[in-house]
C-alpha cells in the first residue's frame, strides 16, 4: 500500500509486522534546498546583527537580558537550519526554477489581498467585499452566471455575519460620507 | 456537586446555547470540506470571538476543534480525500469498504467511534480535573518552564525526518515572539523600523500561515469538485456494530486520551497505536488496510478522544501541546483568564463547565449527522478555488478587525506566501506557532525562576522539576538512539 502523508511524516502500514510505520526520512522535494539556503543565510545575518539590534546590560543578570531570547532563537535557527542544509544539500533535484516561478504565483494573490485591503477604508465593506469575491472568481475562471452569484452571495454572508451580526471591528469608510443621514450611519454601523 | 451546579449555571445562557450550535454544525462542515480543516477556520473566527466571553468564545472554538474529525470522516470514506488531516488514515478501512457498496455501514462506525472516543475522553477528563487540581499545585515557575520545554522538545521530535527543520522552526517562532519592545523599553529587531515596535501579532501569524496559506493553495492548485454519491437508509446500526467491538474501541480511546494529554504528541501517534493495537488483537489482522471495520473504529474512535485531553496541559499548566490549543491560549488570554494550576484551584466550575460544553456537543453533532449526511455530501463539492476566494475574503475579517492595521495584513500576507511555500514542502509550520507560544512562557517563567536559583541544580531540586528534567533528558537521548540505529541500518542496507 501506498504511503500517505500526515502533515507530519509519511506514514504506511506493514502487514508483515502488523503495524503502523513512518518512514524515517522524507523525501526532499524541489525547491527545498534552495528555501533552507534562504532560511540559513537570512538567520546567519539575524545573528550576526544580534550584538546591534538587541540591547545586553554588562550589569545586569544573564537571564534578564533583552538580548539572551533573541539569543537563543537566531542562534537555534542558524544552528538547525544550516544542519538541515548539511544534510539536504547532496538531494540534487531538477526542477527547482519551476517550482520557484509556482512559489511567486502566490505574489498575484497577495496583491489582490493589499488591494481589498486599501479599499476596505475608502470604498466600503460591503460593496468591496462583493467586488472582490466576484472579480476574482472571474479570474480563477469562473464564468458560469450562478458561479458568480454565489460568489457575490458569498461576499454578502460574510458581511453580514461578521460586520452586521458579530459587530467586528471594520470602520466606516469614506464613501460612506457621500450618502443620506439616515442610510449613512446605518451603512456605517452594519455594513 | 457544587462545581457541578456552578458550571451548568455559567452554560446556562443563551450565546452558550448559540456558540454550541455554531460550533457543533460549523465543525462538522468545515472538517467535511477537504482542504479547509479546523486550523483555518479557528485562525479566521479567532478574532471575532474576543468580543464574547471566555466560554461563548471557547465553547464555540472548541466545538469546530473537536467536531472537525466527525466531518472530515465523511470524504474520507466516500471519497478517499481527508476532510482534515488527522482522518488521513480513515481511508485506509474507510474508502475500501465503501468500494464495496459498504459506504453507509463506514459513516455509521465512524460516526459511533468518534461519538464514543469523544464522550469517554470528556468524561476522565471530568473524573480527573479533581486530581489534575491538586497536582497543578505544585508547579511553580521552575515547573511550567521544563514543561514548556519539554512541549517543545516533544513537538520537533514527533516531525520524524525533519526533525532538524522542526527545530529550526521552533527557534524562528522563538525569535519571532522577541520582536518589538523589550520588557526594559529597548527596541529588539526592529531595525529602526516603527511599524515593527509593538511586535509580531501571534493571530497575525496563525492567520498568514494557516488561513492564508491554504487560500493560495487552493487558489493556485488545479480546480477540484469533488463527486460523491447519495447514501441512502438511516445510520443508527453503527452503534449496535460498535457493541460487537467493544475491547478495540475502548483501547483506542484509552490512547487517545493519553497521547492526547503529552503536549506535542496529539491524533497522529494516538490514531497510529491504537490502529497497530487494534490489528495485534484482531482475529483478521489481513483485512487492516483493506476496509476492516476494527481498523475504522481503531482510527476514529482514537482522533476524537485527543481534542478534550489536549486541553489538560492547556488549562491545568498553561502550555498548548498543538497549534489549535495554542489558539484557545490566546483567547483565554484576551479575556484575563490565565490557565495554569490557579484556574483549576480557584475556577474549577468554570474547567468542568467547558468540559460539559464538550460533552454536549458530542450530542449536537451525532445528532446533526445523523440527519445530514447527504446534505455535506453536497458541501464537499464546493470546487476547491471557490474556497479559496472565500478563505481569502475571511482572513481579511480575521487580521483587519485585530487592530485595523494594514500593516498587519501585509505581514499577514507575506506570512501566508511563506507558509504556502512550506506547505508545498511538506516543511512543518506548527513548529513556528508552538515555538511563538511556548518561548514567551519560557521567557516569563524562566525570569521568574531565576530570583531562586543560584545554581543550574536549584533549578531541578523540586520532585516534580526533577523529573521533567529527566524525561526531557530521556526523550532527547531515545531520539538520538532512533536516528542513529536508522543510520546504521541504512548503512546495513
Amino acid at each position: 500500500m501506498a504511503d500517505r502523508s500526515n502533515g507530519v511524516g509519511h506514514f504506511y502500514f506493514d502487514h508483515h509486522a502488523g503495524q503502523m510505520m513512518t518512514t524515517g526520512t522524507i523525501k526532499t522535494k524541489s525547491g527545498e534546498i534552495l528555501f533552507i539556503a534562504v532560511f540559513f543565510i537570512f538567520s546567519a545575518f539575524l545573528l550576526s546583527q544580534l550584538g546591534e539590534q538587541a540591547k545586553f546590560n554588562p550589569k545586569g543578570k544573564f537571564f534578564a537580558q533583552p538580548a539572551v531570547w533573541p539569543g537563543v532563537g537566531v542562534f537555534g535557527m542558524t544552528l538547525f537550519g544550516g544542519l538541515h542544509l548539511l544534510t539536504r544539500y547532496k538531494h540534487r533535484i531538477a526542477g527547482t526554477f519551476g517550482e520557484v516561478i509556482t512559489w511567486l504565483r502566490a505574489l498575484e494573490f497577495v496583491g489582490w489581498f493589499m488591494v481589498y485591503v486599501y479599499a476596505v477604508p475608502v470604498i466600503g465593506y460591503l460593496p468591496c467585499t462583493i467586488v472582490f469575491t466576484v472579480t476574482l472568481a472571474l479570474r480563477m475562471g469562473y464564468r458560469k452566471t450562478s458561479t458568480l452569484l454565489w460568489a457575490a452571495f458569498a461576499g454578502l454572508i460574510i458581511v453580514i455575519v461578521f460586520k452586521t451580526l458579530l459587530q467586528v471591528k471594520i470602520p466606516g469608510a469614506a464613501a460612506y460620507e457621500f450618502l443620506p443621514d439616515a442610510l449613512r450611519n446605518f451603512m456605517i454601523v452594519y455594513f | 456537586m457544587d462545581v457541578l451546579f456552578s458550571s451548568f449555571g455559567i452554560l446556562a445562557r443563551w450565546d452558550v446555547f448559540v456558540a454550541l450550535l455554531i460550533g457543533s454544525i460549523g465543525g462538522v462542515i468545515i472538517g467535511a470540506i477537504p482542504g479547509v480543516g479546523a486550523a483555518v477556520a479557528i485562525a479566521i473566527l479567532l478574532p471575532a470571538t474576543f468580543i464574547f466571553d471566555p466560554i461563548v468564545g471557547l465553547t464555540a472554538l472548541l466545538g469546530i476543534y473537536g467536531s472537525s474529525m466527525y466531518g472530515g470522516a465523511i470524504p474520507a470514506i466516500l471519497i478517499n480525500t481527508p476532510g482534515t488531516a488527522v482522518n488521513a488514515l480513515t481511508t485506509y478501512d474507510g474508502y475500501p469498504m465503501t468500494q464495496r457498496g459498504e459506504g453507509r455501514r463506514a459513516l455509521a462506525l465512524a460516526y459511533s467511534a468518534s461519538f464514543f472516543g469523544g464522550v469517554f475522553a470528556i468524561l476522565c477528563l471530568i473524573l480527573l480535573s479533581p486530581l489534575l487540581a491538586s497536582f497543578a499545585k505544585n508547579f511553580g515557575s521552575r515547573e511550567i518552564f521544563l514543561a514548556a520545554l519539554l512541549g517543545i522538545v516533544l513537538v520537533i521530535v514527533a516531525h520524524r525526518g525533519q526533525t532538524l527543520i522542526a527545530a529550526a522552526m521552533a527557534f524562528f517562532g522563538i525569535w519571532l515572539q522577541t520582536i518589538g519592545l523589550a520588557l526594559d523599553y529597548s527596541k529588539t529587531y526592529t531595525f529602526g523600523q516603527s511599524w515593527l515596535a509593538s511586535g509580531v501579532n501571534l493571530i497575525v501569524v496563525v492567520l498568514g500561515l494557516f488561513a492564508i496559506s491554504q487560500a493560495f493553495v487552493l487558489l493556485i492548485d488545479k480546480d477540484t469538485s469533488p463527486k460523491a454519491e447519495a447514501l441512502s437508509g438511516g445510520i443508527f446500526q453503527g452503534f449496535k456494530e460498535l457493541l460487537g467491538h467493544k475491547r478495540v474501541v475502548s483501547i483506542s480511546a484509552s490512547f487517545g486520551v493519553i497521547m492526547g494529554m503529552i503536549p506535542g504528541v496529539g491524533e497522529f501517534t494516538a490514531q497510529f497505536m491504537s490502529y497497530t493495537s487494534a490489528s495485534r488483537l484482531s482475529k483478521t489482522p489481513d483485512q487492516f488496510g483493506n476496509g476492516s471495520p476494527e481498523g475504522l473504529i481503531a482510527s476514529e474512535a482514537a482522533n476524537n478522544a485527543v481534542p478534550p485531553a489536549a486541553m489538560i496541559p492547556l488549562l491545568a499548566l498553561g502550555i498548548p501541546g498543538e497549534a489549535l490549543t495554542a489558539m484557545m491560549l490566546s483567547v483565554f488570554y484576551v479575556h484575563n483568564v490565565v490557565p495554569g494550576p490557579q484556574l483549576f484551584s480557584g475556577q474549577l466550575d468554570f474547567v468542568v463547565a467547558l468540559y460539559i460544553a464538550l460533552l454536549i456537543l458530542n450530542v449536537l453533532v451525532l445528532v446533526f449527522l445523523l440527519f445530514s449526511t447527504n446534505l455535506l455530501l453536497k458541501i464537499i463539492q464546493i470546487p476547491t478555488r471557490f474556497l479559496g476566494i472565500v478563505i481569502l475574503t475571511l482572513s481579511f475579517v480575521g487580521v483587519y478587525s485585530l487592530r485595523n492595521s494594514a500593516t498587519d495584513c501585509i505581514m499577514a500576507a507575506f506570512i501566508g506566501v511563506l507558509g504556502y511555500i512550506m506547505k508545498r514542502l511538506n516543511l512543518p509550520i506548527v513548529p513556528i506557532i508552538l515555538g511563538m507560544v511556548l518561548g514567551e512562557i519560557m521567557q516569563a517563567k524562566l525570569r521568574t525562576s531565576m530570583l531562586r536559583v543560584k545554581t543550574p541544580f536549584d533549578m531541578i531540586d523540586r520532585p516534580i522539576a526533577f523529573v521533567l528534567f529527566c524525561l526531557i533528558l530521556i526523550v532527547l537521548i531515545g531520539h538520538v538512539r532512533r536516528v542513529w540505529m536508522e543510520y546504521k541500518a541504512r548503512q546495513a542496507q
